[in-house]
């Protein structure tokens, strides 16, 4: 068993045209940025992206969308301050956008890393991000059915990983790597470091190793 | 003339309803300032929905740590105890109805306690709505902290929201420059005026009915 590639770009080269990619991250923090820069020398097309927000300034998804490489978009805080390249893209009608409340995201990424197709939330109930969703009344209160995600791949950020594919994450870089991790077919992990088996406490360990197919070292 | 309350005299009143050792979120804007309010006898939690539980102060320039930042991307500092969760248990925390108070700016409420804060309709692009609906349905307390009216002097005390909904009937209190202001039932209760400011005064800057709480 051999997950480790020799670079970013070795790492995301079967990347299809049409793939779902969850790219981890919180504005820039946690983003998996060399994996997303290879992604983008790549020139796959027609991608649906599942990220927080849309990238900023000349870096990570700005990039995707810079090559208008993404068709769909799903994100809860896509127009920040800084996502030019992002704006450009939509105003040029070149993708389409889902938004999704930040929780529901979650969520919705958890349950499809678990195996659970969908669930009632009551967050967006009652507003506009609940029209044309199945809503319903349980125990008194309102509730929107919301889908799982799942993507074919997702792109993770770790501080230390181990050949085997454990996954540690820094500090508030872990946002959404550990459940974008769970809900792909294919994880690829970029970490800082990449150390021997039992490096990393088993107590210590954010993501197991089976939920990751590829590794790169990327020198932080 | 109306005197009321500075940004930061707002902060500190919207502070002194933070029992010791409760849990609190505070959304972008003028909320932030309340984090720098808290009086030191009482332990607060501060919630980030990025995944930081027990947020600190701003860091000294130069002591930066990019990998510590708040909801609205810039650098913070954790506190010691603190803990880090992921995206999905940062919003069962919320939603799971243990987070005790969210204070949210807002771009209108409504004397129902609708909260409206996520998108001005006819907006260029497609909006963010980021973490608000889920603080707005998940947390025991939501405090809305505002300035009263509008750029164009317009109440944001209404009866009914013209803006789109961030949730309905969430909102428990409303801080403004002008006072302390509780939803019931279609009607706004004034429970405080900030200082200078007066019933009459209160009531113009308030379009719906309005009652006072002596």
């Amino acid at each position: 068993m051999n997950k480790i590639s020799d670079s970013a770009a070795a790492a995301v080269k079967d990347i299809k045209d049409g793939s779902v990619v969850l790219v981890a991250g919180f504005g820039d923090i946690g983003v998996p940025l060399e994996l997303v820069h290879a992604l983008a020398d790549t020139g796959a097309r027609n991608l649906t992206i599942v990220s927080n927000n849309a990238g900023t300034g000349e870096i990570g998804l700005s990039r995707l969308f810079r090559n208008r490489q993404v068709s769909h978009l799903i994100a809860s805080f896509p127009s920040q301050a800084g996502a030019d390249h992002f704006f450009a893209a939509y105003a040029a009608g070149g993708v389409t956008v889902e938004l999704v409340p930040q929780g529901t995201l979650a969520e919705r990424l958890r349950a499809g890393g678990s195996g659970v197709a969908g669930f009632f939330t009551p967050t967006g109930y009652a507003t506009e991000l609940a029209d044309g969703k199945e809503v319903r009344v349980i125990d008194g209160r309102g509730y929107v059915y919301e889908k799982a995600i799942k993507g074919d791949v997702a792109l993770i950020k770790a501080h230390i990983a181990d050949i085997y594919g454990n996954l540690r994450y820094r500090l508030a870089s872990r946002n959404f790597n550990p459940v974008m991790a769970m809900a792909a077919a294919r994880t690829i992990a970029q970490a800082g470091r990449i150390v021997e088996p039992g490096e990393i406490h088993p107590d210590d360990v954010h993501t197991p190793s089976v939920f990751v197919n590829q590794l790169v070292e990327v020198s932080a | 003339m109306t005197t009321g309350w500075t940004d930061k005299e707002m902060a500190v009143r919207v502070s002194k309803e933070f029992p010791d050792g409760c849990s609190v979120n505070l959304g972008i804007g003028l909320p932030t300032l309340i984090a720098g309010c808290i009086p030191e006898q009482v332990q607060v939690f501060i919630h980030s929905e990025n995944g930081i539980i027990g947020m600190g102060p701003d860091p000294e320039p130069g002591k930066e740590d990019s990998d510590i930042v708040n909801a609205g991307k810039k650098p913070v500092t954790l506190v010691s105890g603190a803990s880090i969760v992921h995206q999905a248990d940062s919003f069962s925390f919320i939603r799971g109805g243990r987070l005790d108070f969210t204070v949210l700016g807002a771009l209108q409420v409504s004397a129902q306690g609708d909260l409206a804060n996520w998108r001005i309709p006819g907006g260029k692009g497609v909006g963010g709505v980021g973490g608000a609906m889920d603080l707005a349905v998940g947390a025991r307390h939501v405090f809305a902290m505002m300035r009263q009216l509008d750029k164009s002097g317009k109440s944001k005390l209404v009866s009914r929201c013209r803006f789109p909904l961030t949730a309905p009937q969430c909102v428990t209190r409303i801080f403004t420059e002008m006072g302390v202001i509780e939803c019931d039932s279609g009607e706004f209760v004034v429970h405080e005026l900030a200082p200078g400011v007066s019933e009459q005064q209160m009531r113009e800057a308030i379009d719906a009915p309005v009652r006072f709480k002596h």
